[in-house]
């Protein structure tokens, strides 16, 4: 079940904690991955360690001709893509108040529209092969927000309504789009959290712990695989019993 | 010149599933062909492959029967 074998991967955000976890789970599966991320020493590395069936690629997701070019030579250096993962994302945390429209919108830009135009430049091969798999990383907080992320649960919502929305017009061609919610899982991302925030946070966690990015990656493969055909438009929640939906 | 028409014919059969004899060149895609939004998009990407142009976005809205594929194909191809 869920083998991957002869299909290429492009993760964004590769270079990140979770994005790494997702390239290296979809890599054992029999993947060929392709890296996107901003930082090329990270890419590279990891690239290093997935030795064969790998290739890394930077691109900026605020960059509309960078996004084009992503998807060019993806598609160039591994010959198609059969699974898209839009991971890539950033906070620009601040309460509402405070929060000055750069911050706003530039979490809006990369987090939810380099998304769609990657996905745009994307699924026209998906299409035409009849088969693919577009995974949206979303969050817990784009369904039950949080405070002084008023951009960043903005987006990560928005992200849901338009896996939707592609889901149903796409589902006609066998290309499936969905989302997978993280809840609050220990990365760089969360690491910055002082301890009385994370205690107040795994107090809200039926798990009691963070999760891992490995957990993250599990439910991507999952919606990766053919055995998930009849999966889409769907948010996959991975968040320790946090949030129940 | 007709073996362009012959062409797009040949591509708008596979694509729709239709009979050839309905294929004229006033027939619509989509009111009398049978096509969804979706297969116009599709349509064109074949086009684009079959003859190695790149048709844009907004002539690309423009085609709506086989005649004015056909059109366009003519006054763009290479080949």
């Amino acid at each position: 079940m869920f083998d991957l074998s002869g299909k290429v991967a492009l993760i964004t955000g590769a270079s990140g904690g979770i994005g790494g976890a997702i390239a290296r789970a979809l890599h054992v599966k029999g993947a060929t991955v392709v890296l996107s991320g901003t930082r090329v020493d990270a890419l590279e590395q990891l690239r290093g360690m997935l030795d064969g069936r790998a290739h890394a690629i930077a691109a900026k997701m605020d960059d509309s001709a960078d996004i084009e070019r992503l998807a060019k030579e993806a598609e160039a250096v591994a010959g198609k893509i059969d699974i898209l993962v839009n991971n890539a994302g950033i906070t620009r945390d601040n309460i509402s108040m405070r929060m000055k429209d750069e911050e706003w919108e530039k979490v809006l830009q990369v987090n939810l529209t380099g998304t769609f135009k990657l996905t745009r430049a994307v699924m026209r091969g998906m299409m035409k092969r009849r088969a693919g798999r577009v995974i949206n990383m979303t969050s817990v907080v784009g369904i039950t927000g949080n405070a002084g992320q008023a951009n960043y649960a903005a987006a990560k919502a928005g992200l849901i309504g338009m896996s939707k929305s592609l889901a149903q017009e796409l589902a006609s061609r066998a290309v499936t789009v969905n989302c997978v919610a993280p809840g609050f899982i220990a990365t760089p991302m969360t690491d910055v959290l002082s301890d009385e925030q994370k205690k107040a946070i795994l107090g809200r966690v039926p798990a009691g712990r963070l999760g891992t990015p490995e957990e993250i990656a599990a439910a991507v493969v999952f919606l990766a695989s053919d055995e998930a055909a009849y999966v889409t438009g769907q948010t996959l929640h991975v968040n320790g019993g946090m949030a129940m939906i | 010149m007709s073996d362009i028409a012959e062409r797009v014919k040949k591509i708008v059969v596979e694509h729709l599933g239709v009979e050839a004899a309905q294929v004229k060149e006033d027939a619509k895609f989509i009111d009398d062909l049978g096509a969804d939004s979706l297969d116009t998009v599709e349509l064109v990407m074949a086009f684009e492959e079959e003859f190695g142009i790149e048709i844009p976005d907004d002539a690309a809205e423009k085609i709506q029967t086989v005649g004015d594929a056909v059109g366009f194909i003519k006054s763009n191809a290479k080949s």
